[in-house]
């Protein structure tokens, strides 16, 4: 009674035939690792280009804007809601605002008092001439007031809850600004620290700290608006909308459409033609490893036609080269996926500036793809081995 | 008396006009060691392909130990020669990334079981227990030979079956080779082999000239 194991000898013909013709098959194997290279690279750039381009869009501007419902306006607390209710890994920026009139050289203007750090987030293509701080002056309004940088300017205006006196028409200028600068008035010089340009209404408003307007208009914190800039796409944002009015109903959110739909429209295409160069990729894969098996079994034409001889059946010489197609699979679609996972951090680093998180359940689902394209390219190559006579093949010379 | 293990009645075997054996009939018993000689064309590779069931005759019929073989389908004759019949080649056919007893073992795994000891008390018979491991590029031509025979008898087939069996070996090698049938022959395994070099054909017991496809000698060199 013969002691062994079939299977152990199995494996053992497959891998010695992978192992010790290494160098005959490593044009399948590369042919495999370059295809599984660029398919779990693409796969990956495919899963994270929603991210990434996100990202590039947020750099268009808020897609959020979020008012208070009737005449309320927004408290810290609502804001600090808010904040936790979308969750700061999504926030890119959330500057809220609240526009006061104020008078310089007795002409209305509108100052916006913001987070200045949350609106260069939300803002990065706003123009700033100088830089960003305390305070930014509208193009327009530094045009029309003649101010440049570094220029002082005075802001005056009626505090929080005090009535404005109007201007006494039979009173001199003078004595005109004497009166605003009585009790119920607030004055204060500001530096002009940048310019903004936008080529929209930015260029007319004043931005300062919104704590410091707070102070200066004698008032707690009260936004009129908050611009929210998010990590989302049209469905999640109008998710998030949705959530908003319902966990916080004294804010109502209005998703920035225009911005929204062009970024689905824009990562729509992109992952259209990932999916097509994957598909091609495949494709290509599928055709080298169906050559390369094509003349592995011409090649071993002697080999298969002994082992018929020794009395091997076509379904388990068969099942020899199909196991040398998975093993192939598996060393290529392996390697590939860490090859993969460079080639889509180099291109995300070169095209979006960051990088990628690896993602784990490639591995396994790109060997078992390659394993199936390579067991499916093998499929006619292998059944040839029916066609092989040993008679034929085994004739002396 | 010495059983029948093989018979050819009236066998033909014809590829389009050309009749390679024409109404060839043989008997070979069971210990029996039979050289098949004759020029090239004359029909012997034909007549080892029906014997080893690697063929099927196109008239006639070829019964091995009791079993008329020539109706058997392809698969059917994959099993009988798995079974019944142990094959030597000209140029040995190892297969290279395999060693030595692994070879060896290759013949058992399609039969039935792996066996490494099996495998190697085979190879130690023909003397290359210490060449075991080593890879068939690795082996001379006699060593490889050495190795195919080993592969042949591990099945205990009932037909060692040898096709220039010596074709490529040097006289040194080739008279191990045949001090190995030669042994075999006295351990009662029967033996056919084709051969051009009448020193191998001269050895065994009974020896046939096939010549044109037809028998034209059948001698009983034992006497």
């Amino acid at each position: 009674m013969r002691k062994g194991n079939r299977k152990t000898f199995y494996l053992k013909m497959v891998s010695g035939s992978l192992i010790r013709r290494a160098s005959r098959l490593i044009i399948a194997v590369l042919a495999i690792a370059i295809g599984a290279t660029i398919l779990s690279g693409l796969v990956t750039i495919y899963y994270d280009i929603p991210e990434q381009l996100g990202r590039e869009f947020r750099s268009y501007g808020a897609n959020l804007i979020v008012l208070p419902r009737g005449d309320a306006k927004i408290t810290r607390e609502t804001l600090s809601k808010l904040k936790n209710l979308i969750g700061s890994n999504k926030i890119v920026g959330m500057a809220p605002y609240r526009y006061q009139t104020v008078k310089i050289n007795e002409q209305p203007y509108i100052i916006a008092g913001t987070d200045l750090e949350q609106a260069e987030k939300n803002s990065p293509f706003w123009y700033i001439e100088g830089e960003w701080g305390n305070s930014l002056v509208g193009h327009e309004i530094a045009e029309t007031l003649n101010l440049k940088l570094g220029d002082s300017f005075m802001i005056q205006g009626v505090k929080y809850g005090e009535q404005a006196e109007a201007s006494g028409q039979n009173l001199s200028a003078a004595e005109n600004q004497k009166r605003d600068l009585a009790r119920q008035n607030f004055h204060k010089s500001l530096k002009v620290k940048g310019i903004v340009s936008t080529g929209g209404a930015e260029e007319g408003f004043i931005f300062t700290d919104i704590d410091e307007l707070d102070e200066l208009i004698g008032d707690t914190f009260r936004a009129d608006v908050i611009e929210c800039s998010i990590i989302a796409d049209a469905k999640e944002l109008s998710d998030i909308s949705k959530k908003i009015e319902k966990e916080i109903p004294e804010l109502q959110p209005r998703a920035v459409r225009r911005l929204t739909q062009s970024q689905d429209i824009v990562l729509g295409k992109l992952q259209a033609l990932v999916l097509l160069v994957t598909v091609v990729v495949l494709i290509i894969t599928m055709i080298s490893v169906y050559t390369t098996m094509m003349a592995m079994v011409a090649e071993r034409r002697r080999e298969i036609a002994l082992k018929k001889a020794l009395g091997a059946e076509n379904k388990l010489v068969m099942s020899e080269l199909f196991g040398e197609g998975v093993l192939l699979g598996i060393i290529g679609g392996a390697s590939g996926v860490f090859l993969g996972f460079e080639f889509a951090m180099r291109v995300s680093l070169n095209v979006f500036g960051r990088g990628i998180n690896f993602q784990w359940a490639l591995i396994p689902i790109t060997i078992f793809i390659f394993v199936a394209i390579t067991v499916a390219a093998s499929i006619i190559p292998v059944r040839k081995v029916m066609d092989i006579h040993p008679a034929i093949v085994l004739k002396g010379e | 008396m010495s059983k029948k293990i093989l018979e050819l009645k009236d066998v033909s075997k014809i590829y389009g006009s050309l009749k390679a054996l024409a109404d060839i009939n043989l008997s070979v018993n069971a210990g029996d060691w039979l050289s098949i000689m004759g020029p090239s064309g004359s029909g012997k590779t034909t007549m080892i392909n029906l014997i080893g069931c690697m063929d099927t005759p196109s008239t006639g019929s070829v019964i091995l130990d009791g079993v008329d073989i020539s109706k058997e389908n392809a698969a059917s004759l994959t099993r009988i020669r798995r079974d019944k019949i142990g094959l030597i080649f000209q140029q040995f056919h190892l297969i290279s990334y395999l060693t030595a007893v692994e070879n060896v073992m290759v013949a058992q795994y399609y039969h039935s079981m792996p066996d490494e000891e099996e495998a190697m008390e085979a190879l130690e018979k023909v003397g290359l227990k210490e060449r075991a491991r080593h890879l068939p590029a690795q082996l001379s031509g006699g060593e490889q030979q050495r190795v195919c025979i080993a592969r042949a008898l591990i099945n205990s087939p009932q037909i060692l079956l040898g096709d220039e069996p010596t074709g490529n070996l040097d006289e040194e090698n080739e008279g191990i080779v045949v001090d190995i049938f030669r042994r075999l022959h006295s351990e009662g395994v029967t033996i056919i082999v084709v051969t051009h070099d009448p020193e191998v054909g001269d050895v065994a017991q009974r020896k046939i000239i096939l010549e044109h496809g037809k028998i034209v000698d059948d001698i009983n060199q034992s006497l």
